[in-house]
């Protein structure tokens, strides 16, 4: 084929129209491509955030429009002694909790990371209470810490160790620590399940190396097993706080945020407050008044356990 | 088991007398076609009408059984297909709310104490209605008007109220030396007392027991003159009045079961049952329970009212219902023919009777319902509703006397102060402070 006749083919080519060449950009496509997903995340995470920020500086009732009313939510809120009592009580419930799944998750883990007979059904079995509806088993706690019908006062009377029932849910920090146990066996396999992938990711050669220089099975798990896990931790903690922060059921079925307010969490207490109470710009108010702890909470854990010297 | 056989009996009766109609549902259709008539009169239904109606989920079977037998006979003689959605108790109250504001739902709800005040230019004036009833049937009793009206006009027809009475054990209190139950406050903490020491205690709620817990700190603070407004709308909650209702619940809490701070609205139904407290306030659920499930001391179960205190009156609060009819209903005859018609003697008396008194009427004439007499344990309960304040007592029904119930205040108040977490004053002073920011 003689040259000029290509030549002359090529301009007869006609020029690719703006929407095919448009179709062909590759950022263009990345941005349609992605324009679905970031409408879902709009409508259904951007948007009610937004909504529910701005209905805290609303006076906002149930069943009737607010007009704005500027910071005075919070100011009726920084004076209001139940609402800083809530805030105790869900940072204590928060950390107690946190440390306790935390400690019992990984040992489990660890423990479940060795050859042990039944593995499958033995990992299986150790879901359960976070398989189990939080509902049910709420329910279920509910009746073990009963005044009058408690599975473990009636067992401790009988074994002849105490003589009265133990009141779990009636005194303040009976029922404080009452909560966080029924949180801590709720939580604690969402804790040991991550960390076993975590731990079966590391690479046995490393432990084989440190075997050959002579290391301890302590120094092994200081020095190969954490530094390896450190970052699955900081996304399992990061979850686990987030779930226990902002837990509700547990406590809604238990006591309702009593006895004297002293198991009420900032989340039971703005729900009391929006929705039985009908006040939902203060209940909004509560709300977004969690965001901030939360924030400074998942800043910790994340960046404080991912920047690890290692890493750099 | 005997009361309900001659319910049975009673039903078959009626039923044979409507023996001309297609024989459907029970007894009720014995009486309804004159009343139907009447109504038709009165308020006739828009042709192609339908309703839909929201209320509360059952206390007692019987509750449910006899409002949708009633709803039938509605149907039955009117040709208005009628809808019955069931909500939890507690969830009714924002559903309506939203259902005031967005214009869209249920035709009726039928919603709790302050409801309508909360949003009265949202609902159809029925004082047509409320005159027709309370004419025909002995007048509305003065609470009920209360709950019912503003501004002079009916927002909302008064349904019923679980009425509570105090529950007891009558051969512990005949062994702690009682033979009558105490009419005031003073005998009441001395059998109290008295109880705890043969070891069958008093149990009254002070967890966030939404009826229980509220009903009984609510009449002990009224007890003693104490209220959280005065006829002012202005905070009164802190004064020497509370603060004596105050002291008295704290020499009263020592005589409960342990507990108690925590109980929530079943815990006492299961306590009292259990055989764990001589005593507890209580709608007359637990009498049904242990009579329809052959719980070995159902005899010795005796109802009496709360005592009253040094103010000389009755001071009670029982969870009071009332039917709300939307704007927006397209169908606003039908459904004014529906409540009237529900409320009329051939229905209501038989919904009376088949949930054995648990809901206490709001018309005059329903005093004479057989019910409350054919067993002396209903009859306490006949008269809850003249015995009761409104929960805003002594202030104006509105939004700031719901949210101060919705957020405990009254039972934060009476739960510290008895638990002596704080002493009555501080108590009450805090009490003040919540008050004050949803009353301004």
């Amino acid at each position: 084929m003689p040259p000029q006749d290509t030549a002359t083919r090529i301009a007869e080519i006609p020029e690719p129209s703006r929407l095919s060449r448009l179709l062909n950009n590759r950022n263009f496509l990345g941005f349609v491509f992605m324009l679905p997903l970031a409408a879902l995340l709009v409508v259904f995470l951007a948007y009610p955030l937004g909504l529910g920020t701005w209905l805290g500086f609303t006076d906002q009732r149930i069943g009737r429009p607010g007009v704005y009313i500027g910071w005075d939510n919070y100011i009726s809120l920084f004076d209001d002694s139940v609402f800083w009592l809530s805030v105790f009580n869900t940072v204590f419930y928060t950390v107690v909790a946190s440390v306790f799944k935390f400690g019992l998750g990984l040992w489990l883990a660890l423990v479940l990371n060795n050859r042990v007979p039944f593995q499958a059904l033995i990992r299986a079995i150790v879901l359960l209470p976070w398989i189990v509806p939080t509902v049910l088993s709420a329910i279920a706690f509910w009746w073990i810490y009963d005044s009058q019908f408690s599975i473990i006062s009636w067992s401790l009377v009988k074994l002849g160790l105490i003589d009265q029932f133990i009141d779990f849910l009636g005194e303040e920090w009976w029922a404080r620590t009452s909560v966080i146990i029924a949180n801590v066996w709720r939580g604690i396999p969402f804790v040991a399940i991550s960390l076993l992938a975590g731990l079966q990711t590391i690479s046995p050669s490393l432990y084989e190396a440190a075997v050959l220089d002579g290391a301890t099975p302590w120094q092994r798990f200081r020095y190969v097993t954490f530094p390896q896990l450190t970052p699955i931790i900081a996304v399992v903690m990061t979850f686990s706080v987030i779930f226990t922060f902002s837990d509700f059921q547990l406590i809604y079925v238990l006591t309702r945020g009593g006895p004297l307010n002293s198991t009420h969490l900032m989340a039971t207490l703005a729900f009391q407050r929006a929705i039985p109470g009908g006040n939902l710009g203060e209940g909004a108010a509560l709300a977004t008044a969690m965001i901030p702890i939360l924030a400074g909470a998942i800043l910790i854990s994340f960046f404080g356990l991912q920047k690890r010297k290692w890493q750099a | 088991m005997i009361t309900r056989d001659k319910y049975t009996r009673r039903d078959v009766f009626k039923l044979g007398a409507a023996g001309v109609l297609a024989g459907t549902a029970g007894g009720v259709l014995g009486a309804s076609p004159a009343q139907a008539a009447h109504h038709e009169m009165k308020f006739k239904p828009e042709s192609g009408a339908e309703l839909r109606v929201l209320r509360w989920t059952k206390f007692v079977a019987g509750d449910q059984q006899g409002f949708e037998e009633n709803s039938k006979a509605f149907s039955d003689a009117t040709g208005v297909p009628v809808k019955i959605e069931y909500q939890s108790w507690e969830d009714i109250r924002p559903k309506a709310a939203v259902a005031a504001n967005v214009g869209s739902g249920p035709d009726i709800i039928f919603g709790w104490f302050d409801d309508p005040h909360q949003y009265p230019d949202k609902l159809l004036d029925v004082s047509d209605v409320a005159d027709y009833l309370g004419g025909k049937y002995g007048g509305w009793a003065d609470v009920p008007e209360k709950y019912g009206t503003r501004d002079g006009r009916w927002i909302s027809l008064p349904f019923g109220a679980s009425g509570s009475c105090m529950v007891y054990r009558k051969s512990y209190m005949e062994e702690a030396g009682f033979s009558e139950f105490p009419t005031d406050t003073d005998g009441f903490l001395k059998l109290c007392q008295a109880l705890k020491q043969n070891n069958h205690p008093a149990g009254l709620a002070l967890g966030k027991a939404v009826g229980d817990g509220n009903n009984w700190v609510h009449w002990l603070v009224w007890a003693f003159g104490g209220k959280m407004v005065d006829e002012e709308n202005k905070v009164a909650i802190n004064s020497p009045e509370t603060i004596q209702a105050l002291e008295y619940a704290r020499e009263l809490y020592p005589n409960f079961v342990q507990g108690t701070l925590t109980w929530l609205d079943p815990h006492n139904n299961k306590a009292f049952v259990a055989d764990q407290v001589g005593l507890t306030a209580n709608g007359i659920s637990v009498f049904y329970f242990a009579k329809t499930n052959n719980i070995p001391f159902v005899d010795d179960i005796h109802h009496a009212p709360y005592p009253i205190g040094p103010v000389g009156h009755p001071t009670e609060l029982h969870l009071f219902s009332q039917a709300m009819l939307f704007q927006y209903s397209k169908y606003p005859n039908a459904a004014k023919a529906y409540l009237a018609f529900m409320m009329e003697d051939a229905q209501y008396s038989k919904w009376q009777q088949l949930s054995i008194g648990y809901f206490t009427h709001t018309l005059n004439h329903y005093d004479n319902n057989p019910v409350w007499t054919e067993d002396p344990k209903h009859t306490p309960y006949r008269d809850t509703v003249k015995r009761m304040q409104p929960n805003s007592h002594a202030g104006t029904l509105g939004y700031a006397s719901a949210a101060v119930m919705a957020d405990y205040i009254m039972l934060d108040m009476v739960a510290e102060a008895a638990s002596g977490k704080s002493s009555p004053k501080d108590a009450a002073a805090r009490a003040e402070k919540r008050a004050r920011r949803y009353y301004g």
